[in-house]
Order: C-alpha cells, then sequence, then structure tokens
C-alpha cells in the first residue's frame, strides 16, 4: 500500500481564478485531502491560501500539476517572515493587512507593534505594505 | 499668574523648570485643577513621527575644480533640483528615481526616494551624485560624477515647507477593491480605517490658536535642533473647530528647518508607500510654555476631545469632493476598533504614537537637562482672525 504524504504549500491566485472551483477538482479529481489553514481571497482580486494538500504521492503530483497548468502558483510554506526590531516604528499600518494576526498592538498603553510568529503564515502581504521595510521574508 | 519665557528660561538654566509631556500633563490637571496646574508647571513637550511628505533638503557640495554650476543633479539616481547658484541643491522628499517602474506595475513597491537618500546622507553612507550643465566661461564643467557625504557638504539642512498638519483625514474604502494611497493599503468595504495624527501629543493640537508656536520657535527636529520658519503651506487656521477650539479636520500646518547633521535616523526615516510612493517620515517635538492659565486648559485635551472627519478615499478624496462618512475621534481610533456607518472597523495608524511619545519624552529630558532653552516667537502664523482659507486650484484655460 501506497503511503500518504502531505505538503504544506501557499497558493497564490491570480484574480481571474479566484470564483474557480479549484479546491474542490482537487479533492474530487485527485483524492486529495485538503486542509485549509488560512485563506485571503476576495471577488476579482489576487488572493492567497495556505493548505495543508495530502494524498497518494502520484496524486498529489498530479494535483499539483493540475495548480501549474491552470496558472495558480504555489510554493512550499517554509518560507519564514521576520520583523528587523531597529527598522519598526511601530506605526501599525501592517495590523489591518495581515491576514492571521500575526501582527499586532496587544498593548493599547504602550501602542507598540507586536510579531507573534506562531500565528504568521508567511503570506508576506506585510512585506510591501511596510513603509519601512522592516518585514523581510527568510528561508 | 502669567509667567514670561524668560523666568521658565531662567528656570531651565538653574535645572528647576517643571515639565511633562502632553501625554503626562492630562492627568495631572485632572488632580490639580487648570489654576494650580498653570502656576506649578513651566513647560509641556509634545511629539509626532510620520510621513511628511513635503520634506526636502538643501545641501551645499562644494565647488570641484574645474568649476561647475549644476543644471542637472541625481543623488543616487533621483533627481534633484539645481535651478540655484553654483553647488547648491534641493533633494525631495517624494521624488523617486527616474527609471523607477512607478505603479506602471502595480501596485508600485516605490523602495528608494528622495527620502530615504536624506536618511542614507544623516546615516553617514556615501550618495553618488551625478551632474551636467551646458558650460560657462566661469562654470566650464559639463559632467560630474562623485560620491558625497554628509561630512564633506558644507551645509546641509531639511526645508520641510509643510509639516506637523495639525489634524488630519482619517480613510476609508468604500468601493469594492483594494486602493493603494498616502494613508497606507485600504481594503474595500470600508475593510480598515487608517489615519496619521498623534493627537493629544500633536503639537500644534496642544496649542490650537497658535498663541506661542509662531515663526522663530525652537523645536525638536528630527533628533536635532530646528525652528519653526514660517506658516506651512495649505496652512488654513479658520479650518472647523469644536467647541473646545480644537479643530476637527486638517487645519494648521509648519514650515520648519534643522542641521541635518545633527539629526539622528531613529527620528529621519525614508519612506515607501505601496502604490504612492516614497517619502520621509519626520520627528517632531514642540515646548508650549506654560504661560498663563489658557495655556494649562489647551494643552489638557485629550484623544477623545479631538475629532477628525472619515474620508473615502476611493472616490471623495480624488475627485476632491467636500462629503464626510462621519466624524471619529483619537481614543476609538487608537483603541484598534471604531465603529463608523454602524460597523466595527479595524483601526491602524501610519504615524507612531510610540516614536512621538520617544521625542516627547527626549525634548522633556533635554529642557530638565538645560540643554534646551524656549524661545520667544517673532512673529505669529496667521490665526482665526486672518480670515486665512485653504483654496482649491480652479483650472482656467483662458487667461483672466
Amino acid at each position: 500500500m501506497k503511503s500518504v504524504i502531505s505538503k504544506n504549500i501557499m497558493l497564490h491566485y491570480p484574480k481571474e481564478h479566484t470564483e474557480k472551483p479549484i479546491i474542490s477538482n482537487l479533492i474530487k479529481r485527485y483524492d486529495l485531502t485538503v486542509n485549509i489553514s488560512r485563506a485571503r481571497i476576495g471577488q476579482d482580486e489576487e488572493g492567497i491560501m495556505v493548505i495543508e494538500v495530502s494524498g497518494k504521492k502520484q496524486n498529489l503530483d498530479a494535483g499539483l500539476n493540475y495548480l501549474k497548468e491552470i496558472g495558480v502558483t504555489f510554493k512550499p510554506v517554509s518560507m519564514v517572515v521576520l520583523m528587523v526590531d531597529e527598522k519598526c516604528t511601530h506605526c501599525s499600518a501592517c495590523t489591518v493587512i495581515c491576514p492571521s494576526d500575526a501582527l499586532t498592538i496587544e498593548d493599547r498603553n504602550t501602542m507598540m507593534v507586536s510579531f507573534i510568529q506562531d500565528k504568521c503564515i508567511a503570506c508576506g502581504l506585510c512585506i510591501p505594505a511596510c513603509p519601512y521595510h522592516a518585514m523581510e521574508m527568510h528561508e | 499668574m502669567a509667567k514670561t519665557i524668560r523666568e521658565i528660561n531662567d528656570k531651565i538654566k538653574n535645572n528647576k523648570a517643571v515639565v511633562f509631556t502632553a501625554e503626562e500633563i492630562i492627568p495631572f490637571i485632572k488632580q490639580k485643577g487648570y489654576k494650580k496646574a498653570a502656576e506649578e508647571v513651566d513647560v509641556v513637550t509634545t511629539g509626532t513621527f510620520s510621513p511628511m511628505c513635503s520634506s526636502g533638503a538643501f545641501l551645499n557640495v562644494g565647488h570641484p575644480s574645474p568649476r561647475m554650476r549644476m543644471q542637472k543633479a541625481w543623488l543616487n539616481g533621483v533627481a534633484a533640483y539645481g535651478g540655484f547658484a553654483a553647488c547648491d541643491i534641493y533633494i525631495g522628499a517624494t521624488q523617486i528615481p527616474d527609471e523607477d517602474p512607478a505603479n506602471k506595475i502595480y501596485p508600485g513597491s516605490f523602495e528608494y526616494g528622495g527620502g530615504h537618500i536624506i536618511e542614507d546622507l544623516i546615516a553617514g553612507k556615501d550618495v553618488f551624485l551625478r551632474a551636467t550643465s551646458y558650460g560657462t566661461d566661469c562654470y566650464p564643467r559639463k559632467e560630474l560624477e562623485t560620491y558625497i557625504d554628509l561630512k564633506d557638504l558644507n551645509q546641509a539642512y531639511l526645508v520641510n515647507p509643510r509639516n506637523a498638519y495639525q489634524n488630519y483625514n482619517v480613510a476609508v474604502n468604500l468601493s469594492s477593491g483594494v486602493i493603494y494611497t498616502y494613508l497606507g493599503v485600504l481594503q474595500p468595504n470600508m475593510g480598515n480605517v487608517n489615519f496619521s495624527c498623534a493627537g493629544q501629543l500633536s503639537p500644534l493640537l496642544n496649542d490650537p490658536y497658535y498663541k506661542t508656536i509662531g515663526i522663530g520657535t525652537r523645536i525638536f527636529l528630527g533628533g536635532g535642533i530646528g525652528y519653526v520658519i514660517w506658516e506651512g503651506t495649505q496652512h488654513n487656521p479658520t479650518a472647523v473647530r469644536s467647541e473646545n477650539g480644537v479643530p476637527s479636520e486638517g487645519a494648521g500646518t509648519l514650515s520648519v528647518i534643522g542641521d541635518m547633521k545633527k539629526m539622528s535616523t531613529r527620528y529621519i526615516k525614508g519612506v515607501s508607500m505601496l502604490g504612492y510612493g516614497a517619502s520621509l517620515a519626520v520627528g517632531i517635538g514642540m515646548p508650549i510654555p506654560i504661560v498663563d492659565e489658557e495655556m494649562i486648559e489647551f494643552v489638557s485635551v485629550r484623544d477623545e476631545d479631538i475629532y477628525a472627519p472619515v474620508v473615502d478615499y476611493s472616490s471623495a478624496y480624488p475627485k476632491r469632493e467636500s462629503k464626510i462618512v462621519a466624524k471619529v475621534n483619537y481614543r476609538d481610533l487608537r483603541s484598534g476598533t471604531v465603529k463608523i456607518l454602524g460597523e466595527n472597523v479595524q483601526a491602524a495608524s501610519i504615524s507612531s504614537y510610540p516614536v512621538a511619545r520617544e521625542i516627547a519624552e527626549t525634548l522633556k529630558t533635554w529642557i530638565q537637562n538645560g540643554t534646551f532653552t524656549l524661545t520667544e516667537k517673532v512673529a505669529s502664523i496667521p490665526g482665526v482672525e486672518s480670515g486665512q482659507t485653504f483654496k482649491p486650484l480652479e483650472i482656467r484655460p483662458e487667461r483672466g
């Protein structure tokens, strides 16, 4: 019996794909299990989705190939986002961009922005949104 | 009991001045009352740290041999203005490199611009100067390529035509698509609300009628010493004011000057606003002398007393329509969630409250140490009585 393998990947949806049943196709056509951990997708906008996708290797390869063919790019979630403390001015512009509340003001007295690594899904939205280049993506 | 600036300065020089920040003074006044607080307190310090696009720097680079009067100049590929006497250039905060794709690839990232050059110079980094000219008998050089750094410049000073906006718009996006503005990324359907003001810590909100702040006022600018040199561009003293005298929209602005050689990159930072452009974040702190009871009343202003207009940046703002969505106060904005049109909206600040607080604290320390004394203003900037307004540009293709 072939063993089930799983991958954590982040999908990047071009805006023309946001209304297509891509996840449904992965499940039905390729017999894969998809666990959506984070998503930020709107009508007619680019979107991102972080999923854990698992199944038999040949099905997984075929499913990922399907994504490539239709133009949904993806990358493994092995990237890590870091905050460069000396560059952060604690303005809070990032806090309304972060889809997973990893960037937040925990104490409204100090008004300091905290970066909670455990909540970060490495989507990278904060990187261009930070006016001071304080957020970086690393391998 | 009124005090004079001279009396306050005597106390500062003897390390006896009583100084509070604009935050600390609020509970103190509540405890003591206006009269007693006005007697006991000498100075209240304010602070703000935010992108202030109307900023830039004059640089005198010295004369090369042979001499040159620079007609066109670029610093790290960013155009500077050279329409002055030889060797003087002005680099503006929002200028971007000539080859920057800007918003051709939308939204543009605007990684580098005039503001970053100012920050790099203050950081002591080498900056590449390229200049061209037509050549004259007295200034024969037509091309110049050289590195420059701050220490070798004869003069380098910020001259910012419009800083320290008294109050400011609060931005939302009522459209169904994301927009990119100078107030940050605005999510569709009022997904977030962005603001940029230090509220109760902000300099001109603590002196709403410009009684003590005026031309010649010595200030904290970018970590060094600066001065108010004029009213700022778009200065609008007749803006709508609440009953407490505090403007509930843009209102006053200041033009300031200061020596870059004394500044710090902690308080002067290049800014990249996604889809909008480059800018410069400027740290400003101003001392408010408590010369009488009226001034202590002014500095008692709290975030909840200061209202700002919520403006739709997807339509009303770009079309220059004056309609507003709502008015909200800074206590609610700073809480992180504010109710607008019956909906709870997540709020974010483009200005930094922690750095504004740090600036007010630093200025307080300077005054307590006796290293920063107050100035009497040389002249006032226009107040309410001037009737001065902020006029729009009415486009007229024909001569009048």
